[in-house]
């Protein structure tokens, strides 16, 4: 964890950006599951028609975004993210999706940030699920001043978005952009650092010629800035993602699918659950995703090219 | 209006023999749109229409006949039923078919769409109407009752469930549907789903302050037009 005890949880920022929009757009409404529900009861107060909390009901949550949708309005959809992507996902795929209208779906809990109650409340697979259905734009801010922009840009839009948010942060001030962002240059290989796991990749990477790409947008794919970072360094790419390990594996072999490269997935191990309490560092560590063990493991996959310093 | 009816099922089908399972809705529908629903090709998108969300995407022939015969649908669209490029199959599509408000056939989803709307409706100010179409087998889905109590809750007046009852729930409804209903503060009645005097009656009751259920029971699926 970098979060500084003086900065600003990102669920807070998405708490007072819905609020403040609320009380100056009136086709916006906010659908919650119980889940940060008193964080908007003053809202809900102004404007009782438009702020509904349905309880602990995750299916009818989506269903009724999906209502409020087709009845013209922009509905936000918050609670934890195992209940609002994995619980409820045929509702996203028929309620949203099929029915071709947009909602902005607001997650918290990322892949595990909530280690004591364990794996239920983890939700490392909500990306590649979300990438099963098409049309999703997918935000994984890594700091929390990236959330307001990207809350504000999808409000403004009537698309279907996902903003995940996490408590692990970064430090570093990044503009928000679409695609990718060039922190590095390198000419051994290029590493891709969504959102909170950037601190780590740069500590990983700092002693290594390697070109450094941030995104806090991560769907769509930027194909064109992964190949143009590619071209200018060499065939050797590092995905690091925060959540299912190789999650973004398919958009690379579609951004390079005529040019030989290798592939280096990091994230959420996939062959086995964690069964392990402990804190957000300990799953790092236990996933691969702590600095110590992206060095051993980057400087490894470039060495097996003879091009790592 | 039946023979049309039927002649619009025989476009599809080809024959009278996949009749029985196609019919249930039949007479339900034809009243809503015939007599009940502020709806037609005139005004489909207007706000201030009221919506009919079909739930129950199974069978959906009867309401394919029933667009046809109010002008939604080109009768001639009947005779490319679920071939290549068709805009109708076996579930409705909302992007392919002007006038079908929602894409079903997954069960569950279209009573939390119709109170999505009915709250968005609400809060536009508008009195407009959204009816939402079950069946009974689909009303064990556990989305619905998530959906139920919201709506009783939030007192959703110009929101209505009707639920073709054919007794094809594999584990029944003991002491019958309506109770489901007006345990979360809906008001509930049953009438015969093949009585248009009776469906019509049921479905133009004064708004009460809850939402409203209609439980329209076929004892006949293969019945005739009432």
């Amino acid at each position: 964890m970098t979060a500084q005890m003086t900065r600003k949880l990102m669920r807070l920022v998405f708490v007072d950006t819905v609020v403040e929009s609320l009380a100056t757009n009136t086709k916006l409404a906010l659908v919650t599951a119980d889940i940060s529900s008193p964080f908007f009861n003053e809202a809900r107060a102004k404007a009782p028609e438009r702020v509904i909390n349905v309880g602990i009901r995750e299916q009818a949550m989506i269903g009724i975004a999906g209502g409020l949708a087709l009845a013209g309005y922009r509905p936000i959809v918050h609670t934890y993210a195992p209940f609002l992507i994995e619980r409820p996902f045929e509702q996203i795929k028929i309620s949203l999706a099929h029915q071709d209208v947009g909602a902005i779906l607001v997650g918290i809990g990322s892949s595990y940030d909530n280690i004591p109650r364990g794996r239920t409340h983890q939700s490392p697979g909500d990306v590649a699920l979300l990438d099963t259905v098409p049309g999703w734009t997918v935000h994984v801010p890594g700091h929390e001043d990236e959330v307001e922009p990207l809350l504000r840009k999808a409000i403004a839009g009537d698309d279907r978005v996902y903003l995940r948010l996490s408590d692990k942060v970064h430090s570093e001030e990044i503009p928000v952009a679409d695609g990718f962002t060039v922190l590095r240059r390198g000419s051994a290989g290029v590493v891709v650092a969504v959102g909170p796991v950037l601190a780590d990749v740069l500590a990983a990477t700092s002693t290594m010629d390697v070109t450094v790409l941030y995104a806090s947008t991560i769907r769509p794919f930027d194909h064109a800035g992964l190949r143009a970072a590619v071209v200018a360094s060499a065939p050797n790419v590092v995905m690091v993602e925060p959540y299912l390990r190789g999650t973004s594996a398919h958009e690379v072999a579609e951004a390079l699918g005529d040019v030989p490269h290798r592939l280096q997935s990091h994230g959420v191990r996939r062959d086995q659950e964690v069964r392990a309490y402990g804190s957000a560092a300990d799953h790092d560590r236990l996933h691969g995703l702590d600095a110590a063990s992206l060095t051993e493991s980057i400087t490894g996959f470039l060495e097996r090219t003879g091009a790592s310093r | 209006m039946e023979q049309t009816i039927r002649d619009h099922f025989v476009r599809m089908v080809g024959d009278n023999e996949h009749m029985l399972s196609l019919t249930s809705t039949r007479d339900v529908l034809w009243v809503l749109y015939d007599r009940v629903l502020n709806v037609s090709p005139a005004n489909i998108d207007d706000p201030d229409r009221d919506r009919f969300y079909l739930s129950k995407g199974h069978g959906p022939m009867a309401y394919y006949a029933v667009l046809a015969e109010k002008g939604f649908i080109d009768p001639d669209e009947l005779n490319t039923w679920a071939k290549l490029g068709s805009p109708i199959g076996l579930h409705p599509d909302r992007v392919l078919i002007p006038g079908v408000e929602i894409s079903s056939g997954s069960l569950g989803q279209g009573l939390p769409l119709g109170v999505g709307s009915a709250i968005g409706l609400r809060a536009d100010g508008r009195s407009a109407r959204v009816v939402v179409m079950l069946g009974d087998g689909e009303f064990d889905e556990g989305s619905n009752h998530e959906a139920i109590a919201i709506a009783g809750r939030l007192g959703l007046e110009h929101l209505t469930a009707i639920v073709i009852d054919n007794s094809s729930a594999s584990l029944g409804w003991p002491d019958g549907i309506a109770k489901r209903f007006e345990v979360e503060n809906w008001r509930a009645t049953t009438v015969d789903g093949r009585d248009h005097e009776e469906l019509y009656e049921a479905l133009t009751k004064e708004p009460d302050g809850r939402p409203q259920a209609v439980i329209a029971m076929i004892h006949d699926s293969a019945g005739g037009m009432a």
